[in-house]
């Protein structure tokens, strides 16, 4: 075998790694430009006016803490859910186990665009009204695929034996739950649930279809798609960008750096 | 003799001395909040939506009216509507296509070549863009397709802007810039699935035993015949199980076309717009169902390719 790559090889594999991360650092760039009504490349002038003119604007806040509150919720309905059912799956085998774990993953395999109008059309059948509760629904319905899958695999790894012993020394069962099986998950729920949260927190296509009709269900994402399609301070947008960015993207290394040494590691499939 | 199990000292030991002897009532117990909850909220939603695509909307008064009809579905096989069915399809399978040929070398470069922290480099590398924000993705492209952006600055202080002036006079896929024409959907949906495609495949690629290519090399195979007569019929399942996910996400969207785009209709933006300002329920649903039906035929194929063993 050869150990080294071909150069051409080399080459297009950088090219392609560039390319999925030059993007991000423009919109970077672009919160510091003095231009503000056009993309002009590159900037006329460089100002880091836009943080103060974000950190000023009112219309902001609201959208980022409930973006916030809706994340958190939809994460911890995740969690609860998400364990239950990866406990179940990892242990007996039972009937309408496939089936299940079907129903699991088709909130993601399915285009979010379904989930969005089925929820749409459902809802009010129910005659519920749409607000920031239906968005949370909407949320952890596809977040629970994400606790799952890193929870399912640590229990994989988990040995059956250790919750033996534990009954054997005689631990009931939550005393197991609690000192065996909880210190063994941990990191994995905890991987999970920050990938749920970020997940959730930037979510934009389930959300338009399941939020209620004013500021009470604007979340950030929905803000940010107004000002895509109706841009006003360009830098500023730039701005709430880079904050989107950072709160998805602190969460995910995290889960990475949580579960690297495993043989499942965080977020190889969303 | 004393006997050999503890007394049972409250109801946290009976209940555990219950699960043991009966380990259905544990799982039952277990299962039951999440199956309501994806049983009611999920697949209660799904059989609502497509009870309303059998519904219409009144003509007159604009209101769903609540009896089964195919009048639906006889509208969403008019003309404009199947056009836009094919042109969804279309850009589906070139961005499945595309996003297989630049997913192909990183894929393969880190599987088979990266080592050490490199590999934990290259992994990083494809799991954060797959993970970071959707919005803030195509909002780059926005700034970065824009006319005045920097694809414009790059081909013309490089002196290829004959090549961009050439690309966006093509028939049909061109038009008065990248970030209004069908070039720059495509390239914005490439760049935003491509980490789905690698992901998978680079699995796919790991899985392929280096015995085999050993064996292949000492038959006297030259690299490009063991690349496309061992390596590539092995790693064709991992590159179907990506193609699974470029093809739906491409199917459903309705952001990307709306934010850069010729304002051509797909599928997702027909949903979104016959649901919110037409309020028509029952055509939107009926749109979602065919996304649904071309998902289940694409998935049953894959199955049948093996695929689901490389997700």
């Amino acid at each position: 075998m050869r150990s080294d790559a071909p150069l051409s090889l080399k080459l297009t594999a950088g090219a392609g790694l560039l390319f999925l991360h030059l993007p991000i650092l423009l919109i970077f760039l672009y919160a510091f430009t003095s231009e503000e009504r056009s993309f002009a490349f590159p900037p006329p002038g460089l100002t880091t006016k836009w943080f103060a003119v974000a950190w000023n604007r009112a219309d902001i806040w609201p959208p980022l803490i409930l973006s916030l509150q809706v994340a958190f919720l939809a994460t911890i309905l995740a969690l609860i859910l998400g364990t239950l059912i990866s406990a179940a799956m990892s242990g007996a085998k039972f009937w309408g186990r496939d089936q299940l774990s079907l129903l699991i993953i088709l909130p993601i395999a399915l285009p979010g665009v379904i989930t969005g109008i089925a929820l749409r059309a459902a809802i009010p059948m129910l005659h519920l009204d749409f607000s920031a509760l239906t968005i949370v629904l909407g949320h952890a319905t596809f977040c629970i695929v994400i606790v799952y899958n890193n929870a399912v695999a640590r229990f994989r790894r988990l040995s059956g034996g250790i919750l033996e012993a534990s009954a054997d020394l005689g631990a009931n069962a939550f005393q197991t739950f609690r000192h065996i099986l909880m210190p063994n998950l941990g990191t994995a729920l905890l991987a999970g649930g920050m990938l749920a949260f970020a997940l959730s927190f930037d979510e934009v296509i389930v959300t338009t279809f399941t939020a209620g009709v004013g500021a009470a269900s604007k979340t950030l994402p929905i803000w940010m798609l107004d000002e895509l399609i109706r841009p006003r301070q360009r830098p500023v947008t730039n701005v709430v960008a880079m904050v989107v960015f950072a709160t998805t993207f602190l969460p995910i290394l995290g889960a990475y750096y949580l579960t690297r040494d495993g043989a499942e590691t965080a977020g190889a499939g969303k | 003799m004393t006997p050999a199990s503890f007394p049972a000292r409250g109801l946290a030991d009976r209940l555990t001395t219950l699960f043991w002897r009966h380990p259905r009532i544990l799982l039952v117990l277990l299962l039951t909040p999440p199956l309501l909850w994806l049983g009611v909220v999920y697949l209660g939603s799904l059989a609502a939506l497509l009870l309303q695509s059998f519904y219409a909307l009144d003509s007159f008064s604009g209101l769903i009216v609540p009896e089964f009809t195919l009048k639906t579905y006889a509208q969403l096989f008019t003309q404009s509507n199947l056009s836009i069915i094919l042109r969804t399809l279309l850009m589906a399978s070139a961005v499945t296509a595309a996003s297989t040929i630049i997913a192909f070398p990183i894929a393969y470069y880190a599987a088979r070549y990266a080592k050490g922290r490199l590999k934990a480099a290259f992994y990083l590398g494809v799991m954060l863009p797959l993970w970071s924000s959707y919005l803030v993705k195509v909002y780059a492209f926005k700034l970065i397709l824009a006319k005045e952006g920097i694809v414009t600055w790059v081909a013309t202080s490089t002196h290829t802007d004959w090549l961009l002036t050439a690309a966006l006079s093509l028939p049909y896929v061109g038009g008065n810039s990248l970030a209004t024409s069908y070039l720059g959907t495509f390239t914005v949906f490439c760049y935003v699935w491509l980490p789905y495609m690698i992901l998978p495949m680079q699995a796919a690629l790991e899985r392929v035993p280096t015995t085999m290519l050993e064996a292949a090399a000492d038959l006297g195979a030259t690299a490009r015949q063991t690349f496309w007569t061992v390596t590539m019929p092995l790693a064709l399942p991992g590159i179907i199980a990506g193609s699974i996910f470029t093809f739906s996400l491409t199917l459903g969207d309705y952001i990307i076309p709306q934010i850069i785009g010729n304002s051509a209709s797909y599928i997702g933006m027909a949903v979104y717009q016959l649901q919110g300002t037409a309020g028509n329920i029952p055509l939107a649903a009926a749109f979602a169902v065919v996304p649904i039906l071309i998902m289940l035929v694409y998935l049953t194929l894959a199955r049948k390719a093996g695929a689901f063993d490389a997700l």
